[in-house]
């Protein structure tokens, strides 16, 4: 189920380059059409060298990079062609108290001084619309991005505005020629920037840990497997479409006989029974509180049941009489 | 997910083995269905790769399309798949029937019954799963618009004749699927899932292979966890998964080490072949080419192969189910969908546009309410189980009438009222005066609530369908003693308004479309790097 | 109901002072113009709770009527259309009102049977010639005229499916649409995913189609709520309205409420006090998993609203000179799901209470209390669904009280919040709706936080 197809992986690439190519005239062309008409249109592209040693050189690169392209257009404003494309650059944000790095398709500085961020997927946009739950995910990359580029924004002065509308650019229909969707992502961003601030920091997660746990895939396999099992998981089915691990998370949901290891939604009706036995036992009325409102639900769906399979098995059986 | 299925879940992680989820079949099952398992290529859009199709269990048709990103072998893969489900298709259009249907004549605006012809019997299509039915929708998608070199002598790659027909019938089938109840277009994962609960996620019954070894596994031994695991994880020493997924898509290992080297093969064959320079090499590079699509065929029978098999089991299974009393009803349904869908052909209409003008987006979504309604309320009837799912939600009661009063109406003419006392252990949510409808020879007869007397001892009043005289005819009020059962919710569903014909779209709407309407739709333009 | 409200500033002359009254008088006069006098054919009015938008519907098809304009009513549901016929017959006796029903059994208030100049009918022909004609959209979608109303007036538009406007909207030449965007969303019970994005969706509001197709129409919002009181109007605006913010008519001295019968210490009793003192209080259960009906939570409930009424409460407001009694019919319960009010109402009869309102969210949209009582919707659930965290219903329940909302709720709902975090998916070209329902409940729970009181059963 993981891993990427190789056909896949060479379409994608190659729509990327296609998106980005002539120095990134196509990709400037959309930014400027679908998100900034009253500007100047883009005639020269500049696109700067990010390269840097390291996440954090490349991240500073990056930071530096939209300084003087910010700074550029605000000493010549109105300039034509006074657009900045940012080629994958690399942005840090704090998470639960420790760097992450990300790393955009693309951040583009318009000729107001303004930034947008820049992503490019290979779904298709068939008829106007793609598929809902892939633009949902890249929202929520995008929003992320966007606080991460409002933390770079903020140590400068003036701060440049941090545009709250993505660009999305996907394949057209059956095509490999791109079109570009604008995205409103305010309300992911708010959700994110709420997310980061509950996190719990990293140095308390550590600190549940027993000591000396190590997860270097140079392990041993048992070794490996122990000490993942060490940490408690919350397992969900949805888990299986994103995560490797999530097949050995399901082994140990299914051994703990946890009632969401069938779908979070089953608990629902299910009040304070989490295991798939305790359901049951207070179904057949061996085991829990009547005056539960669950346990009095689950022995009335019990009964209901077992009477309804009662009465279709004597009609199949009366069918087969009859013949 | 109602507690009754969510016991039915757990009762199967328990035993091991999926348990009913229903007591009838509440799907149509063709005679003769059509089987359709396609396989795409990664990353492009749904790009064929190929696929199994066909009528016959032990000898299924097999499209392959060797090098898919190449624009003519991919429409000889179309062409191939129209020459089997059209014909399919038509033997069914072909035969009719009379039959009479109310239209408003255009000149009295009163509604008239007229007679027509309705289709005898319809074409069932029949995919392993929910992403099947997508790329149905998809195919049909990219084939209705294309041009045929008669159509347009000037278009630059001219589709096949019949391709743009298989692509208007496909994309009637794709979005007839999106009807509620229907079974013109049916994913073999839905049935299944419909009819049984397994001990997983109905995320993971999304797979076919899976659902079965819960159902029916191969291996009596095995716990339907086990087997399913097995379905999903295991790996041959090359590295390939034993039993392949139900697609379109396609396993990545199986893409990167079979299939990737098998298609640089095949494309060096070709190219090879291009440049032979004598008949005699010719010939010989001709075998070679012959041999790496030989090749590939072989690896695309080898990932459908099993699939094609499962959808066949999943069918017997089905079968064994005795079918519910409302689907030929709502089967008849299909088959006016598929005569008028072959009407439109037949009338020389354009295909279906890209997207559906106000008009018809709110008459589609209110027949999808309307018959999800009819859904709902025919799957109770005709099965106790579902019933009892609708019985605990404090939908619908069952019980026995433990007395009756006889009552009349406070008119001229006073008609039988009659007071029926019912005794359930269901908990209805009855408003004041609310209706309940109990099935009376298939038809709904109507009663109102009164009182409840104590707990559990519900007074209705009895409505109609007692006939006209003053005493009830016989038989349609119930005796002391009889089992009853009552449901809240109507079991007949009543028509919508009427919306204005698109021509007459308001103001608020976008208005009429004026000429722009009768454009046809143009075909997509065309690039090189196509994927369909 | 502005006079009271009114305030000068004299002493502050460097920050001009918020002037209610003059405001919304300000708001509903322009909507009034372009209703009578603009030239476009539609004027769209955005209402948050309690901003006088039923006064504003009123007094709108006054004008039109008096204006000699044929005017047609159209509201989603029965009981909001006979209450407002009831309302136009208050303030205009002699207006000759048609109002249109269905044939079933019952179809209008009996109410209206008093009332000289109500004629009711279910034929549109019977009621031609009436100055006002109203009926709900479901019934209206079956009318059919060779000639248009010249007007109408589409109230809770927000409310109303884009397919129903679409079955009417050939009725009438113009129109006034009149609702609130924060309340619950119509919904389709099929998926209408394959129309998203599209202007006219049929699953999408009327509002949103009608704005889509015509984007130049004159767009106001009334910006004063009158029920809500100080202490709330600002948490629900920044929760739920944050790009359209609207401000209470009325200052925190403006409304007070207290109790002859002091606190016996309980945990009711201290929230109650809390309520009464800050207008918000949240009395928490500890944390468990619970069934919606959680018995508990149902009890704290009907316990809360049993001592609201015994301890002879008080209510002060701008409405009257002097303190009102909180009765029984000034106080309402609100949940998620019917099984809960269900509930609710068997636990508070067993305290003897009769009286007091308990309803879903959908079936208290519109309506208005001195004191709510509401059942969180996520108290005590192992999951959060979409249904749970959908914006408009936390909306509806924690904006329907002129003096004070008590919550009850079951401790970790910030926790379970977490769990699920919001991973909605998202239609290309679709208006975004603000705000986020996920955010949204964690923004109020971090609003009741400072207003907890433990429940110790």
């Amino acid at each position: 189920m993981f891993g990427q197809s190789q056909f896949a992986f060479t379409r994608g690439n190659a729509f990327e380059a296609r998106v980005k190519a002539d120095g990134g005239a196509e990709l400037l062309r959309l930014v400027h059409e679908k998100l900034d008409r009253g500007a100047e249109p883009p005639a020269v592209g500049h696109v700067p060298d990010l390269s840097a040693t390291g996440p954090e050189g490349r991240a500073a690169r990056t930071a530096l990079a939209l300084r003087e392209a910010t700074a550029g257009t605000a000493r010549a404003p109105g300039l034509p062609g006074t657009w900045t494309l940012l080629d994958h650059p690399m942005l840090a944000l704090d998470v639960a108290g420790s760097p992450a790095y990300l790393e955009p398709d693309a951040v583009v500085v318009h000729p107001d001084g303004s930034w947008t961020v820049v992503e490019i997927k290979s779904f298709p946009v068939l008829d106007g619309s793609a598929d809902p739950a892939k633009v949902g995910a890249a929202a929520r990359q995008a929003a992320v991005y966007v606080l991460a580029l409002e933390r770079v924004a903020a140590r400068l002065a003036p701060a440049p505005r941090v545009r709250d509308r993505f660009l999305l650019v996907c394949p057209k229909d059956f095509s490999n020629l791109p079109t570009a969707s604008t995205v409103d992502v305010r309300k992911q961003r708010a959700v994110t920037d709420r997310q980061l601030a509950r996190l719990t920091r990293i140095e308390d997660i550590a600190d549940t840990l027993p000591d000396g746990v190590c997860f270097s895939p140079e392990l041993p396999a048992e070794e490996l497997t122990s000490a993942v099992e060490a940490v408690p998981a919350t397992y969900a089915p949805e888990c299986l479409s994103t995560c490797e691990l999530a097949f050995h998370c399901r082994a140990r949901s299914r051994e703990a006989g946890a009632v969401t290891s069938l779908g979070r939604p089953v608990r629902a009706e299910l009040g304070g029974l989490s295991t798939v036995e305790e359901v049951l036992a207070a179904a057949r009325g061996e085991a829990g509180d009547p005056d539960d409102p669950a346990v009095a639900a689950l022995r009335r769906a019990a009964e209901l049941r077992a009477e309804a399979l009662a009465a279709a098995g004597a009609a199949a059986q009366e069918a087969a009489v009859c013949l | 997910m109602s507690l009754i299925t969510t016991l039915a879940r757990l009762e199967a992680v328990r035993t091991g083995r999926a348990q009913p989820a229903a007591t009838v079949r509440h799907r149509h099952l063709s005679d003769r269905p059509l089987v359709f398992v396609p396989l795409i290529t990664a990353g492009e859009a749904g790009a064929p790769l190929g696929a199994l199709v066909g009528t016959d269990r032990d000898a299924p048709h097999l499209l392959v399309v060797p090098q898919p990103r190449d624009r003519d072998l991919r429409f000889a893969f179309l062409a191939e798949l129209a020459g089997i489900v059209l014909p399919h298709v038509e033997a069914y259009a072909d035969s009719v029937e009379a039959a009479e249907r109310t239209e408003t004549d255009p000149e009295t605006g009163k509604r008239v019954k007229v007679e027509v012809d309705l289709c005898a019997d319809a074409a069932q299509l029949i995919v392993p799963s929910r992403a099947g039915v997508d790329f149905v929708r998809l195919l049909g998608r990219s084939m209705r618009f294309r041009r045929t070199a008669e159509q347009d002598p000037e278009a630059p790659h001219p589709a096949p004749p019949r391709v743009p027909l298989l692509g208007r019938w496909l994309t009637h089938y794709g979005e007839r699927a999106r009807v509620p109840g229907s079974s013109l277009l049916l994913a073999m994962t839905d049935l299944l899932g419909r009819h049984w609960a397994t001990g997983q996620s109905t995320l993971e019954d999304q797979h076919l292979g899976a659902l079965l070894a819960w159902i029916a596994p191969d291996d009596e031994e095995l716990t339907g966890a086990e087997a399913a695991r097995r379905v999903e994880l295991a790996r041959d020493a090359d590295g390939q998964l034993l039993c392949p997924p139900a697609g379109p898509a396609t396993d990545p290992a199986f893409d990167n080490k079979l299939l990737a080297p098998a298609i640089e093969r095949y494309d060096r064959a070709r190219t090879a072949l291009a440049a032979a320079e004598d008949g005699l090499e010719a010939d010989d590079r001709l075998g070679a080419l012959t041999a790496a699509e030989r090749e590939i065929r072989a690896l695309v029978e080898s990932r459908t192969r099993p699939t094609w098999d499962a959808v066949w089991r999943g069918m017997d299974l089905l079968r064994e189910l005795p079918a519910g009393a409302h689907v030929e009803d709502r089967w008849t349904r299909d088959r006016w969908s598929f005569t008028s869908h072959r009407d439109r052909v037949l009338a020389g209409e354009p295909p279906q546009p890209r997207r559906d003008d106000a008009v018809t987006a709110a008459n589609k979504l209110a027949t999808r309410e309307r018959e999800q309604a009819r859904l709902e309320a025919q799957e109770a009837l005709d099965d106790p189980l579902v019933m009892a799912g609708r019985r605990l939600a404090g939908e619908a009661f069952a019980g026995e009438v433990t007395d009756i009063v006889m009552a009349y109406s406070e008119s001229k003419r006073p008609s039988p009222r009659p007071l029926v006392t019912v005794r359930t252990d269901d908990r209805p949510h009855l408003g004041e005066r609310a209706k309940v409808y109990r099935s009376l020879g298939g038809k709904p007869q109507a009663a109102e609530f009164v009182e409840q007397q104590e707990e559990g001892v519900l007074v209705l009043r009895v409505v109609d369908k007692m006939g006209r005289g003053k005493e009830p005819e016989a038989g349609s009020v119930p005796k002391k003693g009889d089992r009853v059962c009552f449901t809240l919710f109507e079991h007949e569903q009543r028509g919508g308004a009427k919306l204005p014909d698109p021509e007459r779209t308001p103001w608020t709407h976008g208005g009429p479309p004026g000429e722009k309407a009768a454009v046809p739709e143009a075909p997509d333009a065309q690039t090189e790097e196509d994927v369909l | 109901m502005t006079a009271e409200a009114t305030t000068t500033a004299v002493d502050a002359p460097a920050v001009p002072v918020f002037d209610p009254g003059g405001e919304a008088a300000r708001a509903t006069a322009a909507i009034l113009h372009d209703t009578l006098h603009g030239t476009e054919r539609g004027v769209v009015v955005d209402s948050p709770p309690g901003a006088g938008k039923s006064t504003l519907v009123v007094r709108a098809a006054l004008e039109l009527a008096a204006a000699g304009r044929p005017l047609m009513v159209v509201a989603q549901t029965n009981a909001q259309v006979d209450d407002l016929v009831l309302r136009l017959a208050e303030k205009n006796p002699d207006l000759p009102v048609g109002r249109l029903h269905s044939s079933d059994a019952d179809p209008y208030d009996k109410a209206l049977d008093d009332l000289a100049n109500v004629r009711k009918s279910a034929k549109a022909a019977d009621l031609a010639g009436q100055a006002v004609v109203l009926s709900t959209a479901a019934k209206w979608a079956h009318v059919k005229v060779d000639e248009p109303w010249r007007h109408a007036i589409v109230d809770e538009a927000y409310q109303m499916r884009s397919d129903s406007l679409l079955a009417v909207a050939g009725l009438f030449e113009r129109a006034l649409f009149v609702g609130d965007p924060g309340q619950l969303d119509p919904f389709a019970t099929v998926g209408s995913e394959q129309w998203a994005g599209l202007s006219y969706d049929p699953s999408a509001s009327a509002v949103t189609t009608l704005l889509a197709h015509n984007p130049s129409l004159p767009q106001h919002r009334l910006p004063v709520s009158w029920r809500l009181p100080a202490s709330a109007a600002p948490l629900v605006s920044d929760a739920f309205y944050p790009y359209t913010p609207f401000r209470s008519g009325t200052d925190h001295d403006d409304r007070g409420l207290t109790f002859a019968v002091p606190s016996d210490g309980s945990g009711a009793d201290r929230v109650i006090d809390e309520a009464a003192r800050s207008g918000w209080g949240l009395l928490e259960l500890p944390a468990r998993h619970t069934p919606r009906t959680d018995p508990e939570a149902v009890r704290a409930v009907a316990e809360v609203v049993r001592r609201l009424l015994d301890r002879e409460g008080r209510a002060t407001s701008e409405r009257s000179a002097g303190p009102v009694p909180l009765t029984a019919d000034r106080v309402a319960v609100g949940t998620a799901h019917r099984d809960q009010a269900a509930a609710v109402r068997a636990a508070l009869a067993d305290l003897g209470v009769t009286e007091v309102t308990v309803d879903t969210a959908n079936r208290l949209q519109g309506r208005e209390y001195d004191v709510t009582v509401v059942l969180h919707p996520l108290s005590g659930r192992p999951d959060a669904t979409a249904f749970h965290l959908e914006t408009g219903r936390l909306c509806v329940l924690a904006s329907r009280h002129r003096h004070a909302c008590v919550v009850v709720c079951r401790e970790g709902v910030g926790e379970l919040l977490d769990d699920y975090p919001s991973t909605e998916p998202v239609q290309l070209g679709t208006l975004v709706k603000f705000p986020d329902g996920w955010e949204a409940n964690h923004a109020v729970l971090a609003h009741l936080a400072e207003h907890r009181v433990p429940w110790r059963g």
